[in-house]
């Protein structure tokens, strides 16, 4: 069994984590240019050191309650295939390292919307973490970010 | 050998080697007399064999080969020059370059050219003169001349050296038995040659040695002024060789001249010889004349453009720095950064420059054998192949115009039989030309055939609901001509292989239009019809008017606009539900950005009795954008959204402007209906 490293992030009073491996950096929020006809999880563009990258509204992606930014809101650059995507989070600041054999199978009382991103759960200490399946949430609609 | 250095090099020769012959093929076929033409092929395939056979793409080479043995009949006109010799020369070139192809594409160049080979072959052993193909011959036992025959051109160089006072020698060079990498040894061993002298002949020939058909020895004539002790020993010094000879020759004049007459038809051989070995004596063969250029690789060149466009940003920043900053000193420094980056960018836009050509060069051969295959005559005119456009454009542009041409010839262009009966004449004529003008290139295609028939097209665009009835009714000829390139439509009443696939002229219309270029089409009943296309020089940096929306800043690219304006309420006209104006005379449609990009309307915004507009052009239909003002003009590197956001409607790409936000690019051409 391998150990595996993951960031944990907050949104809405949850945990949630996805691989280290797929994240480019952890940004603070800033100024954001919103593209129009996009999906409403669609925020926008922002200038990452040069790099125009959009950025998702997890919140909204996850069709959790929307909240306004504040001082703990981080953009979570995500690296998927060629492209560098930003997701917006309540905050991000753990990094932990997980057994794999601590993965256990998404409990059903998740919401069905929810169930198609999660790849499982991790109990860690007294705090349930929610894995996330970046795939899932890049590729199956966001192809389609556009309206 | 690592050859592994060598290969961009090899596939970059190998393509311009290739083009060659297909020029020359193509020219032969106009004048099969002119055996130039046969030389200049013969040397092409020459040089590109022994690139091939030192790489060791094995059927590339062995394919030249036999081209070469094919090449050399005609030039010693033993075989003369028939279509059925044409066709398979042009076969074999289509077989070389899907090698090449494949090579360039990372893969091994291997391809199975059996019934090509036979072909040749065939066409060789017709009329073959065993004693005349004797040189070529692959199977031929080692040549064993004690000394060596020469020809008119290698004469002269030994007469100019003798006259020159230099000395002559033939040099016998023996590797050991077990030598294993042969050709290398040669290589090295002419490579020393070429720092004391001239090598004028080998024995046997250079290709021979290259492909390592020789034993264990070889000679070579050689002209030089230096001492010959240190150039034995160096030559010693090369590992596997084993002996060294060094005779001195000396030729009178009478016996020059007396060989000279006997053995005028090898010149041609020997000129390859020249170039196979790189030397550098160019006394008596005419070379064009050098340019003084590296090669440089497409992707610095893209690293300079991107480190270039960083800094366009930065000074973008300066300048409204300058503008805040109220010093005298700093704000002229800043003038003068920007007119050196200007002119900068001028530089490294120009080096990115290629000539279309590049392009242009592989039509002549698609129309052969298309109008071949479709059973049609056409004389193809190129002109203005030397326009130069941006590297990244002229990689994109082949595919819409080889489907242009295409459905040229399969549509547009009759039959010689249909021809004769309108009274043209039977050779249709398609022309090809590209021309700059201002911040463009222009690149049309001209046929003069049947042109598009008006009626046929819209009850085709009907049939296939590209539009009602109804809206047929007020159609400019331009816009009926422009139905053909909306997605499914497909005007050939057959389907054919040549084009009509479905995928039509609308893939075409796409790819331009994501240049940033327009097309336009123009044509005349029995007279003809043009595509013209429009395409910006370059692609990254644009000029572009900076406009505000509520508080949201867009550019949009100078090259669309026509003027900006500002419109009185009263001025706007309502008709058939639309908001119209009235521009100097033409009627022409308003589009509310706000409502387009959905920016809040405000109820302070009901009030307003001033619009500023901005007049945008595709083609020849005008629209008026509606914006809240006017920022100014600027410099913008046009940057895309990524994979994921590629299609958002009516927006183009995105930029950073000089404070570090983001605006995003109108795609104009989308909002013109």
């Amino acid at each position: 069994m391998e150990n595996q490293k993951f960031i944990v992030f907050k949104l809405d009073q949850e945990f949630y984590a996805i691989p280290v491996r797929l994240v480019q950096s952890i940004e603070r929020i800033q100024s954001i240019t919103r593209v129009p006809n996009t999906k409403s999880f669609v925020k926008g563009i922002m200038n990452l050191r040069g790099i125009i990258t959009p950025v998702i509204d997890l919140r909204e992606r996850l069709k959790l309650n929307a909240k306004a930014e504040d001082d703990h809101t981080r953009v979570i650059i995500a690296h998927l295939q060629d492209d560098s995507t930003g997701l917006i989070v309540d905050e991000a600041n753990d990094v932990i390292e997980i057994d794999e054999s601590n993965i256990k199978p998404t409990p059903e009382t998740f919401d069905q919307v929810q169930m198609d991103y999660i790849t499982g759960v991790i109990k860690d200490e007294d705090r349930l973490i929610v894995l996330l399946d970046l795939n899932q949430i890049f590729n199956s609609e966001l192809v389609q970010l556009v309206e | 050998m690592d050859t592994n250095e060598y290969l961009d090099v090899f596939i970059d020769e190998s393509i311009e080697n290739l083009q060659l012959v297909n020029n020359r093929l193509l020219e032969l076929e106009a004048t099969p007399t002119d055996v130039t033409h046969i030389q200049e092929i013969f040397r092409a395939a020459h040089t590109l064999k022994g690139m091939a056979a030192t790489m060791g793409f094995e059927d590339l080479s062995n394919l030249t080969h036999q081209l070469e043995n094919v090449l050399d009949q005609l030039r010693n006109e033993t075989l003369s020059v028939t279509p059925n010799v044409l066709d398979t020369m042009f076969e074999a070139l289509e077989a070389l370059e899907t090698m090449v192809d494949d090579i360039s594409n990372g893969g091994d160049g291997k391809q199975n050219n059996g019934q090509i080979l036979q072909s040749l072959k065939a066409i060789e052993a017709g009329e073959i003169e065993i004693d005349l193909n004797e040189k070529n011959n692959p199977n031929d036992p080692i040549h064993n001349h004690s000394s060596m025959d020469l020809d008119e051109f290698e004469l002269t160089v030994v007469e100019q050296a003798n006259s020159q006072g230099q000395n002559i020698f033939e040099i016998n060079v023996s590797l050991d038995d077990e030598c294993l990498l042969k050709a290398a040894r040669v290589y090295m061993v002419f490579n020393i040659f070429e720092q004391y002298g001239s090598v004028i002949k080998s024995n046997p020939t250079v290709e021979e040695l290259e492909n390592e058909e020789f034993e264990q020895s070889f000679d070579v004539l050689f002209v030089t002024e230096e001492n010959l002790d240190s150039l034995k020993s160096q030559i010693l010094n090369v590992s596997e060789v084993k002996e060294v000879q060094i005779q001195n020759v000396s030729f009178n004049q009478s016996e020059i001249k007396d060989i000279a007459t006997s053995s005028a038809e090898e010149v041609a051989a020997t000129v390859t010889v020249e170039e196979t070995t790189e030397e550098s004596n160019n006394k008596s063969t005419p070379k064009p004349a050098a340019s003084k250029s590296i090669r440089v690789n497409i992707e610095r060149l893209d690293d300079l453009m991107n480190l270039f466009e960083e800094l366009i940003i930065d000074r973008g920043h300066l300048e409204q720095l300058a503008q805040t900053i109220e010093h005298h000193d700093f704000k002229e420094t800043v003038e003068r950064m920007t007119r050196t980056s200007s002119e900068l960018q001028n530089v490294i836009l120009k080096m990115r420059m290629v000539p279309i050509d590049q392009v242009f060069n592989r039509f002549p051969r698609m129309v052969r054998s298309l109008s071949k295959e479709l059973g049609k005559s056409i004389d193809l005119e190129v002109l203005g192949a030397e326009t130069e456009l941006d590297r990244t454009v002229i990689d994109e542009i082949g595919d819409p115009l080889v489907h242009l041409i295409r459905n040229a010839i399969d549509h547009g262009v009759e039959t010689p039989e249909q021809r004769k009966q309108l009274g043209k004449p039977e050779t249709g004529k398609l022309i090809l030309k590209a021309y700059h003008s201002g911040n463009h290139v222009f690149v049309e295609i001209q046929d003069d055939g049947a042109g598009i028939h008006k009626e046929k097209v819209l009850n085709k665009a009907i049939q296939n609901q590209v539009i009602s009835k109804e809206e047929t009714s007020n159609l400019t000829d331009q816009q009926i001509y422009e139905l053909i390139m909306s997605s499914g439509f497909s005007t050939a009443e057959e389907i054919s292989d040549i084009s009509g696939r479905g995928v039509g002229l609308d893939v075409v219309k796409n790819t331009i239009e994501s240049l940033g270029g327009t097309i336009e089409i123009d044509s005349e009943l029995n007279e003809g019809t043009t595509f013209s296309i429009k395409l910006p020089l370059t692609l990254s940096i644009i000029s572009a008017l900076l406009i505000r929306l509520n508080t949201e800043t867009y550019a949009i690219p100078l090259s669309t606009i026509m003027e900006t304006a500002v419109i009185q309420r009263s001025d706007i006209y309502k008709v058939q539900d639309r908001e119209v104006i009235d521009f100097r005379g033409q009627i022409i449609p308003l589009v509310n950005l706000r409502e387009v990009f959905n920016v809040d309307v405000t109820e302070q915004d009901q009030d307003v009795t001033e619009y500023s507009i901005v007049i945008v052009r595709k083609g020849n239909n005008l629209a008026g954008l509606i914006v809240d003002s006017f920022i100014g003009q600027k410099e913008i590197v046009l940057k895309n959204l990524g994979t994921y956001l590629k299609d958002v409607f009516g927006i183009s790409g995105a930029t950073i402007l000089g404070d570090g936000e983001v605006a995003l690019i109108l795609d104009t051409n989308a909002l013109i209906k």
